[in-house]
């Protein structure tokens, strides 16, 4: 046995391919899971990020590279010889076994043998830790979509696995009791240390309950940091588009100059924009895509009332008004930009009255808001 | 509305019911009444009551002897071999070889079952499989006329009943289960015990009682194969019926058969109702 290091990643991937006939599902992939985070695999459908959850798992093996457990190379070791445990999508519990039995199954695989009183108390415990006191004898079908889910959970929490893995374990469920999972699954990670690695393409879930998220795209990594690292500083388009909403317009670059950038939209017009912290110059005639949030975007009535540091100034024509409670969405059209969104937030709107659809009003963004994205990348 | 509906739905039940009743409920009666008759000098019926057939029922042992055991006997041998094949079929067969070998298992029905049964006369028969034999050096086998041809016959006559219960209950499982056994650290032997097992009992259940039921009452194969030795209850009504024109006894043999019948298949159904513990998930047939 290996001491286990806490500082060491608890599962790792180092050049990583997986091939499936022809299909590349997965493409040099490198990548350290660190112990005790919560880790997200976000991207569309075939991205391959269900592949390295169950390359995790030892339901597939790498076709080249080598996936390691604990500092432990596991290639070839399989799935019921790995102490991880996987929620599955549609929970795939044992309808022939009530809740208990169904918990209990992978205490009872445990070598040497658990005493049942042992078994019992651990199926306990971990029914109430999903909230399910006093199901142990009901059967699966019984149970609501998110019961069933709690005792998918419970199911594999039991077993103290090192990961827990989740394939897109709320999907089945419907908005509501998703928002109250989410918050659940985050509490009950932090609570119990336990290494999480969720899979799902909902952004929303992703960046709401990660500590750090792994954007991928055709069985490739494109991006691996925090929500919030995500959402300020995407790597590119993709990974802009998508982590939130936002406004994407493609130019070049014209000049540089102290970490300012001049840029020249490919619909005529030219503004500045500051470089981030993090952001690395790039040299003129660099083909960019420059990324605003619509909430960067500041509306006005009156074009006095805008910002005097703004970095370009629209008069744009509403085209539609969705009110959300706490912010009022914009969907503004100007000929030069096209259709784009801007997010105002409800204190703003109390100094100007809510815009009319048809109104014509003023629009800009700072030199610090707007991104430029390498479109090389 | 509601009765109004409700009677027109039990309008459907009318036809299977009224064919039920005259076919298969009226015939048993007649039969059940003839076995308490007399014997008519030129093989009819003489109305009567008297137990005198049923008194003479052991003069028939041996017949009821080879049913009951070659029966439960060939249904056990035929589970033993179904199940591997059909768990193949719907777990690791790819489609292309899923196909094929269902495709081969179909295609024999294509063809009665008295001209396949006539082909294993001559497979185990003394040209066949007992010359095979001679040859590899082990010799004075035979096969043809005993009870093991019959047996032999029967596994592969009613193989496919077995094996289609069996392949449907195991193809529709979810084998995400498989794979959630696995991920709890089941080993494959415990996932088949434990998981594979348990769920395709219906099957199991449902092809066991297919083959059961049609072999008590089987008379072919025995008459081909077993060469007049190994006689079947089935046999026996042949011959009482239709050689011999003793209705009233051959009454008496059926309503036995039949007797025997409901007392070993409830008996069958209760065991495995419970074994399936009273799941809801588990219908038998």
């Amino acid at each position: 046995m290996v001491v286990p290091d806490s500082s060491a990643p608890i599962a790792s991937f180092q050049q990583v391919w997986k091939r499936f006939g022809d299909i590349v599902a997965a493409r040099d992939l490198n990548l350290d899971v660190r112990s005790g985070e919560f880790l997200s695999f976000l991207g569309p459908s075939g991205c391959g990020k269900t592949t390295m959850l169950r390359m995790i798992a030892g339901f597939e093996q790498p076709s080249e590279g080598d996936v390691y457990l604990h500092g432990n190379r596991v290639n070839g070791v399989p799935a019921h010889k790995r102490r991880v445990n996987m929620v599955f999508q549609h929970y795939a519990l044992f309808p022939h076994l009530n809740i208990a039995r169904n918990v209990a199954y992978g205490l009872k695989q445990a070598k040497p043998k658990l005493a049942q009183n042992v078994i019992d108390e651990r199926v306990d415990e971990a029914l109430n830790l999903v909230q399910l006191d006093g199901y142990q004898q009901r059967r699966i079908w019984e149970l609501s979509g998110g019961q069933q889910q709690r005792v998918a959970l419970a199911r594999a929490l039991v077993n103290k696995p090192e990961v827990l893995l989740l394939d897109e374990p709320l999907a089945a469920l419907d908005r509501k009791l998703r928002r109250e999972m989410q918050i659940e699954l985050q509490n009950l990670q932090r609570n119990l240390g336990i290494t999480f690695v969720l899979v799902t393409h909902d952004q929303e879930e992703a960046l709401s309950m990660s500590d750090r998220v792994c954007i991928m795209r055709e069985g490739e990594i494109v991006q691996v940091g925090s929500p919030r690292e995500l959402y300020d500083n995407p790597l590119n388009r993709y990974v802009a588009d998508f982590v939130g909403k936002s406004n994407f317009f493609d130019g070049v670059v014209e000049s540089t100059d102290q970490g300012r950038q001049a840029v020249k939209l490919d619909n005529g017009q030219s503004l500045d924009v500051d470089l981030s912290a993090t952001g690395k110059p790039l040299a003129s005639g660099h083909p960019v895509t420059l990324s605003v949030r619509p909430e960067q975007i500041v509306l006005a009535r009156d074009r006095a009332r805008l910002p005097d540091d703004a970095a370009i100034v629209i008069e744009t024509e509403v085209r539609n008004r969705i009110f959300l409670g706490e912010h009022t969405e914009y969907l503004l059209h100007d000929d030069a930009f096209g259709e784009f969104l801007a997010l105002a937030p409800r204190q703003a709107e109390a100094n100007e009255m809510p815009f009319e659809v048809d109104e014509r009003i003023y629009v800009s963004w700072s030199r610090t808001a707007a991104l430029l994205l390498d479109n090389t990348t | 509305m509601a009765t109004k509906s409700s009677w027109a739905h039990r309008l459907l039940v009318l036809p299977a019911a009224l064919w039920l009743l005259v076919m298969l409920v009226l015939p048993l009666l007649v039969v059940f009444v003839f076995s308490f008759g007399e014997r008519a000098p030129a093989g009819g019926y003489i109305p009567a009551f008297s137990f005198d057939n049923y008194l003479n029922l052991p003069a028939r042992l041996t017949a009821f002897k080879n049913t009951l055991i070659l029966a439960p006997l060939g249904t056990f041998a035929a589970l033993l071999i179904a199940y591997p094949l059909a768990y193949y079929l719907a777990i690791k067969a790819s489609v292309k070889i899923r196909t094929t070998l269902l495709v081969m298992i179909i295609v024999p029905f294509w063809t009665s079952i008295l001209i396949r049964t006539y082909a294993w006369i001559y497979i185990l028969g003394g040209r066949g499989i007992p010359q095979l034999l001679d040859w590899i050096g082990i010799e004075g086998v035979r096969l043809i006329n005993t009870p093991y041809a019959v047996l032999i016959g029967i596994i592969y006559g009613y193989l496919p009943l077995m094996v289609f219960p069996i392949y449907v209950s195991l193809e529709k499982f979810d084998k995400r289960l498989l794979e959630a056994s696995e991920d709890l650290g089941a080993t494959p032997m415990k996932t088949f015990r434990d998981v594979t097992l348990p769920l395709s009992i219906p099957g199991i259940a449902t092809g066991c009682m297919l083959v059961f039921i049609l072999l008590m009452g089987e008379f072919l194969i025995p008459a081909l194969l077993g060469g007049g030795k190994v006689f079947f209850v089935g046999n026996a009504l042949v011959d009482l019926f239709l050689q011999s024109r003793n209705w009233t006894y051959g009454s008496a043999v059926a309503a036995a058969l039949v007797i025997i019948m409901l007392v070993t298949v409830s008996i069958y159904m209760k065991l495995v109702m419970r074994g399936a513990g009273q799941r809801e998930d588990v219908s038998l047939i």
